[in-house]
């Protein structure tokens, strides 16, 4: 039987679908089709040839800046996740409701104030004079150089993703039944097996996405390796913010950008695939 | 008048009150009844800001509105990615300069507009760049400044840092800053190699910056922008930095930070800033008068004075009333006659290269080669 068109559903599917194609994939082919073009005396000539490409995969310095960027991404989810889980396991688990609303109310308060700022903020607490090194002062350590180096870049991610993965763990964890727990608890599990056997398998979806939604956030981000790393090596980010630096570039930053799409294309497909795969029965 | 508490307007009242009104408002309506004209300045920061403008606005009912940018290379991606007639007035090193004139991006200037004859050295009459091959000029001459090594005075006399040699210095390890754009730095590192002149070098001199600079790479604690090359020197993260000078520290030391910069005895770098026209401009006779007032002692004083970032004045009259108006800083900036670092002194000495683009590589190698040092 045929089906017909339901306009009634369109008319909510329409807007979503207008705004994917204006603002997603409207771009994503012209930052593509960006990458074939070239520059000749600053100015970008549309065309098509390989030449950026060419120039872009043959340099060490970038597969360097991707290997890097992937490092630190995956570093920082991993340490999101591990961080997170045990402030999300008691808010889903210990605390009574109304706490765990206004923790989660709590959770969001950082994200009204700008990233930026926030990440400025870091500079007061990790620099050499700052407060950290002045509290390992107290104990007779210290002081050490956090600022500018990979740690400055992690506590940057930190900074960004933690709260969205403590939220999303906490109403991951929230939805599992609780039931279950008790019989695993009761059938004489300790608590560690409980997490292994029953909370892990049971969110696992909620986890993956979760640290997925850490690494993309972190893997795109600018704001954390520049102003708390110092540059010092650059990620991706960085390498396409030098690129359009220099000569006005646009096409190679193209290039380095679609790089970093189908990596972000192929880890999030991965990762939900993984996320949704569903146990084999026995 | 008011009556039994009640408020009455009469004729009187009512005329006494319009007349006082108009009288208090009437500057303010004069203003407004000459319509402001925008002028777009592309530039580096500060600019355009009040303490440069202002006065000039406020004498010609103008209203600036700035598009900074940090580097040659980001000017030109502005030009390119904004339509024609974005901008009126270009703000630009001598060195990207000469890329406007060369892409006829530019419009010509009258030489006898300004005084070209009291400019402090005979080498700013015709600054490369600011000038074609037929004798035309594109770009008038405002500042300049000289880059050496910056460096946290508690931690190094002016002695040590006379050399860029102390970038090597193992108390300075992880402690180097970079400004992140790599004319200066290669620059540098250009002179320290024993490059004469240090952007126009062949395969064995390019070669040997190459080495020198990576050699350096252990003790890079960074590589910054305008923000966090101020912030690093300031919170003392980075005690030395390449590709920086007076332009950075100046500012710093006006608010009391301990540090300073000085031109090593491989000599310093001079970076040179101009106003060009956009060709495009439709208010040209407004930002042609603008030039004229940078080129006057009053525009020159404010632009040593600078807020931004503080340059050196380029004509005597305009140093003249510097060290009238302004003494302390004219003597902290060594723009003073008889100052061992006076900067038309170092020029004379021939401790100073102007900066420039690389002449037998192209700006491409340079960068590629910023790229990987980065990355190393």
């Amino acid at each position: 039987m045929k089906r017909r068109l339901n306009t009634y559903a369109l008319t909510f599917r329409l807007p979503i679908i207008a705004w994917q194609t204006l603002f997603f994939v409207g771009p994503l082919v012209f930052v593509i089709a960006m990458s074939f073009f070239v520059v000749r005396n600053f100015q970008m000539v549309e065309t098509f040839e390989f030449t950026s490409w060419e120039k872009m995969v043959t340099r060490d310095y970038v597969w360097s800046s991707y290997r890097y960027t992937i490092l630190m991404a995956a570093l920082a989810a991993g340490l999101a996740s591990l961080l997170a889980f045990p402030a999300a396991w008691y808010l889903a688990f210990r605390c009574q409701p109304r706490t765990r609303q206004f923790a989660i109310l709590l959770l969001i308060i950082p994200f009204f104030t700008s990233y930026l700022v926030r990440t400025f903020s870091w500079y007061t607490i990790l620099a050499e004079s700052g407060v950290l090194n002045g509290a390992f002062g107290l104990i007779g350590l210290g002081p050490y150089t956090l600022l500018n180096t990979p740690v400055g870049t992690l506590v940057g991610y930190l900074t960004l993703i933690l709260p969205l993965v403590l939220i999303l763990q906490t109403v991951t964890m929230a939805n599992i039944d609780d039931r279950l727990i008790q019989a695993a608890r009761n059938l004489g599990c300790s608590p560690a097996r409980v997490i292994r056997t029953v909370i892990l398998p049971a969110g696992k979806t909620g986890f993956v996405i979760a640290a997925l939604f850490a690494f993309i956030l972190s893997f795109g981000d600018f704001v954390a390796p520049f102003y708390l790393g110092g540059s010092n090596p650059p990620t991706l980010p960085i390498l396409i913010i030098d690129t359009t630096k220099a000569g006005q570039q646009w096409p190679r930053a193209a290039v380095v950008a679609v790089m970093m799409m189908l990596t972000l294309f192929t880890i999030a497909f991965t990762a939900i695939m993984y996320a949704y795969r569903k146990r084999a029965s026995r | 008048m008011s009556k039994n508490g009640k408020f009455i307007q009469t004729k009187r009242t009512f005329l006494k009150t319009g007349l006082a009104s108009v009288a208090l408002s009437a500057p303010f309506v004069n203003r407004a009844w000459a319509e402001t004209t925008e002028l777009t300045m592309l530039g580096w920061y500060g600019t355009a800001e009040p303490d440069m403008v202002g006065a000039f606005e406020e004498a010609n009912n103008v209203k600036f509105v700035p598009k900074y940018y940090a580097g040659g290379d980001n000017m030109l991606a502005a030009l390119a990615q904004n339509p024609p007639g974005t901008f009126d007035i270009i703000h630009t090193d001598a060195e990207y300069a000469k890329i406007l004139v060369a892409n006829d991006l530019v419009m010509q200037l009258d030489p006898n507009d300004y005084p070209m004859d009291d400019l402090l050295h005979d080498d700013f009459k015709s600054f490369s760049g600011h000038w074609d091959s037929n004798g035309n000029l594109y770009s008038l001459i405002s500042r300049f400044g000289h880059l050496g090594v910056s460096y946290n005075k508690d931690v190094l006399s002016a002695e040590e840092a006379s050399t860029y040699d102390i970038f090597w210095d193992e108390r300075l390890t992880g402690k180097v800053g970079h400004f992140d754009w790599h004319l200066p730095s290669l620059g540098q590192m250009s002179l320290l190699v024993g490059n004469e002149s240090p952007f126009d070098i062949d395969d064995a001199g390019w070669q040997a910056v190459q080495e020198k600079t990576l050699s350096l790479k252990p003790q890079v604690g960074g590589y910054f922008d305008f923000g966090g090359t101020f912030s690093g020197l300031k919170n003392a993260e980075m005690l030395a930095m390449v590709g920086i000078g007076d332009w950075v520290t100046g500012i710093l030391e006006r608010d009391g930070a301990p540090v300073s910069s000085v031109v090593p005895k491989e000599g310093g770098i001079q970076w040179t800033e101009s106003y060009s026209i956009a060709k495009t401009s439709e208010k040209t006779d407004l930002a042609l008068k603008y030039l004229a007032y940078t080129m006057s002692p009053e525009g020159q004083v404010k632009t040593a004075q600078m807020l931004g970032y503080p340059g050196h004045a380029v004509t005597k009259a305009g140093r003249a009333m510097l060290n009238e108006v302004d003494p302390a800083e004219a003597q902290r900036s060594h723009q003073v006659d008889g100052d061992a670092q006076d900067p038309i002194t170092l020029i004379n000495e021939g401790r100073i290269s102007y900066r420039d683009i690389p002449v037998q590589q192209s700006l491409e190698d340079w960068n590629d080669f910023w790229s990987e040092y980065k990355n190393a």
